[in-house]
């Protein structure tokens, strides 16, 4: 067998990536059934992105059945036994236009914290809606809670971009009512939830309907969900506010003896997180509260006169400082050091958080301790309204009140992803037990 | 090893623009594995995703024009005895251009201590790579491994995590992962366990091509089209060694190969190929239609759950 084909179709057939955007990032979610599997299978297949050795092994399984795409993805043999997919695959492909990654994240209820981890650093969302679990004749469409829980979280962690695709039309006897009436229910809750979506489309993943194809549905005039992910702009935090950069790195040997003071400086390297950075700038580190000139500024493999937010930067400053891994370079007086804070907590462990208890906290790259000094509510995800709670357990998501061991440079994660994250790792089993979000200093 | 004309012509419009963002992606993990863990060693095997990953490496630990400086880690080799020779040659000279330090940890004084068993003298030794591993991780203390495992490998792999948790004994616990939320990794660990770090995770096989031809990565000789005697066997080609001599009535053809990756001897085969160097092999990726493993490796095709099980007892 050889590998390699010769004819000039096969080799356009996997087509290059184009373009200067970044590789897209997106999750899909859904609850048990709804096909997210058999949607990323059909992705792969119609960009090729199946070889033919893997498609051999899903025709072997299938024995003369119609092949099941949902096996692409289910790669663990736990849930080749259950049947559902059981943790976070990465699957890639590429159109002419991008390079796309795609987080599978289970809908099953226990594993939500895989939910989180998919959509802790995707550019986008797409929530599938199972349109034959729906009753599309009662006088208000009642979405699946598991829907507006993905769709929840993944606005909480602020993912982007939010597309709904309503799968399965394929499988209902009115595609464009049901379609209309699934649209209008997925409007209503988003205009609630104050989300706006990306996009509503129609699909059915099954047959590639609208997923890859364009498939002509009386009430919608929309691209395909490809295209739509396509054409996806990369979204960055708010510019405002100075330069911020996270401490990742202390490394050697800036400034050669030629050039400058004579001194080995250390290369202080991190990714920006608002901002950009220039040769000149004044940067204060936190907490020292000591100021300096940057007087050398590396990119990978070059020197350059300045780095966007974004990217890594070595900053080399005019004088000998006390930084370290941990530290922060902002422009002076932006940061506002606090101990006390409101806070969304989404709790991911077994074991529930515990009032009072001591947590591991990781902001930034510096590592703390911190607790919860109170519960004060739980978010009712079929509600969306805040009900009294005093204890959080698996996959709850709830307001709380926190106190860190020292004060932190945090801000809203509303407004800066990178200074209003913390990671909760519980110090006994080191499991990562949470992800609070900050609101506002109290 | 300049670009030819035909990479050019056949992706017009190719922009490496994604590439950069891959480079950055890895390089930060880099950085971050170096600057939390305190005793690293970076896998390398003279193989092509390791070849990328040190090159990744060098980038992020020496500024333009500083080639005195050392990476803040050693290399680390697992040698199963069961290597093409190109590759060991390879291996040996590129870390002592680089300067770097390499420890090698050998299959063969496992099986000396008696710590690895060998079921017939000749089998496979990929699988029982784990325990020399192990054995590295304990003398040498390490607390993180670096190495070039890919996502797209293969399905198992697919939902391995970017810094990924080993216990005591060097497993990985697929239902325990920690969640990674953005880059806010967990990197506690209790004594005797481990991590271990992949900065190419999230890169193809295409990807990787198109960065040792980007870069000018140098890598061993049998990465590229070379005349070789094989035998075709159950849709593979299995190249004729001392270790894999011919059966009687094998045929024994002389191909022109080249591999797609390299591993122990007696279970790594080559694929037809004319591609002489990294843009060819560029075009023949494009132009693939079996994947990685599928065309290469016959112990991932023991079973679906091949790769997974052996990933849970330790197998890099």
């Amino acid at each position: 067998m050889s590998a390699v084909l010769d004819d000039t179709a096969a080799r356009i057939a996997r087509p290059p990536v184009v373009g200067a955007r970044r590789p897209l990032r997106f999750l899909t979610a859904g609850s048990v059934d709804d096909g997210k599997s058999t949607l990323i299978g059909r992705l792969l297949l119609d960009s090729r992105a199946i070889l033919a050795d893997q498609l051999d092994m899903l025709e072997t399984r299938a024995a003369g059945a119609p092949i099941d795409l949902s096996l692409l993805t289910d790669g663990l043999e736990a849930e080749r036994e259950q049947g559902i997919t059981i943790d976070v695959a990465f699957r890639y492909f590429a159109t002419r236009e991008r390079k796309f990654i795609i987080a599978d994240a289970p809908g099953h209820e226990q594993y939500t914290r895989n939910m989180v981890t998919a959509a802790a650093g995707s550019d986008a969302a797409v929530v599938l809606v199972d349109a034959t679990k729906l009753d599309v004749d009662a006088e208000r469409v009642a979405l699946l809670p598991q829907t507006r829980r993905h769709a929840l979280l993944a606005q909480l962690l602020r993912v982007p971009h939010i597309v709904f695709a309503i799968n399965k039309l394929d499988a209902v006897t009115d595609a464009a009512r049901a379609f209309a009436r699934i649209r209008d229910a997925l409007v209503a809750f988003a205009d609630d939830a104050g989300i706006a979506p990306a996009g509503i489309v129609p699909i059915s993943a099954l047959r590639g309907d609208n997923v890859t194809t364009p498939a002509p549905l009386p009430g919608y005039a929309g691209p395909t969900l490809l295209a739509l992910l396509e054409r996806l702009y990369d979204e960055s935090d708010a510019p405002h506010g100075g330069a911020l950069l996270p401490v990742q790195f202390v490394g050697g040997a800036g400034l050669d003896a030629a050039s400058g003071t004579g001194h080995r400086a250390r290369v202080l390297w991190g990714r920006i997180a608002r901002g950009g950075i220039a040769v000149g700038d004044t940067l204060a580190v936190y907490p020292s509260g000591e100021t300096a000139r940057v007087a050398e500024l590396h990119a990978t493999g070059r020197k350059v006169a300045r780095v966007e937010a974004g990217r890594s930067a070595g900053v080399v400053f005019d004088r000998q400082l006390d930084v370290s891994r941990g530290d922060w370079l902002a422009t002076p007086g932006t940061l506002k050091p606090v101990q006390r804070f409101a806070a969304t907590l989404a709790w991911l462990d077994t074991e529930p958080a515990v009032v009072g208890r001591k947590y591991w906290l990781r902001h930034g790259n510096r590592w703390l301790q911190g607790r919860i000094v109170s519960v004060e509510s739980r978010l009712d995800i079929a509600t969306l309204e805040p009900r009294d709670a005093s204890e959080l357990a698996v996959n709850d998501i709830g307001e709380v009140v926190f106190e860190t061991q020292q004060p932190l440079p945090l801000e809203s994660f509303a407004t800066q992803r990178v200074a209003g994250a913390l990671l909760v790792v519980d110090p006994a089993t080191n499991r990562t037990s949470g992800a609070l979000l900050v609101k506002t200093p109290i | 090893m300049n670009a030819p004309m035909l990479v050019e012509r056949l992706l017009p419009e190719l922009d490496l623009a994604q590439l950069d963002a891959l480079e950055e992606e890895a390089i930060f993990i880099l950085r971050e594995t170096a600057a939390a863990f305190e005793r690293p060693a970076l896998l390398f095997s003279g193989g092509k995703d390791s070849c990328v990953v040190l090159h990744l490496a060098e980038k992020a630990f020496k500024l333009a024009g500083q080639t005195s400086t050392r990476l803040p880690f050693p290399l680390l080799h697992v040698d199963t005895g069961h290597n093409f020779p190109e590759v060991i040659a390879f291996r040996d000279r590129h870390v002592a251009a680089l300067g770097e330090r390499l420890i090698v940890a050998h299959l063969d004084d496992s099986i000396a201590r008696g710590s690895v068993r060998l079921g017939s003298p000749g089998e496979s030794r990929n699988g029982h790579q784990s325990v020399a591993l192990m054995e590295a991780v304990d003398e040498h203390r390490f607390d993180v491994l670096i190495g070039g495992a890919r996502r797209d490998e293969e399905k198992a792999r697919a939902k391995e995590r970017i810094l990924s948790h080993r216990d005591s004994f060097g497993q990985w616990q697929p239902k325990e992962q920690r969640p990674e939320l953005w880059t806010l990794f967990n990197t506690r660990l209790k004594p005797g366990e481990h991590m271990r770090a992949f900065p190419i995770s999230n890169w193809t096989e295409l990807d990787v091509w198109l960065y040792i031809q980007r870069e000018r990565i140098a890598l061993p000789s049998i990465y590229y089209a070379h005349r070789r005697e094989v035998v075709r066997r159950k849709g593979l080609l299995v190249p004729v060694t001392a270790l894999t001599p011919p059966t009687l009535g094998d045929t024994v053809e002389s191909v022109s190969v080249r591999f797609r990756t390299v591993g122990d001897i007696t279970c790594t085969c080559p694929v037809e190929s004319d591609a002489a160097n990294a843009a060819d092999v560029v075009v023949e990726t494009l132009a693939v239609t079996v994947s990685e493993r599928g065309a290469t490796r016959m112990d991932d095709r023991t079973s679906d759950a091949s790769m997974e099980r052996r990933k849970k007892e330790g197998y890099f």
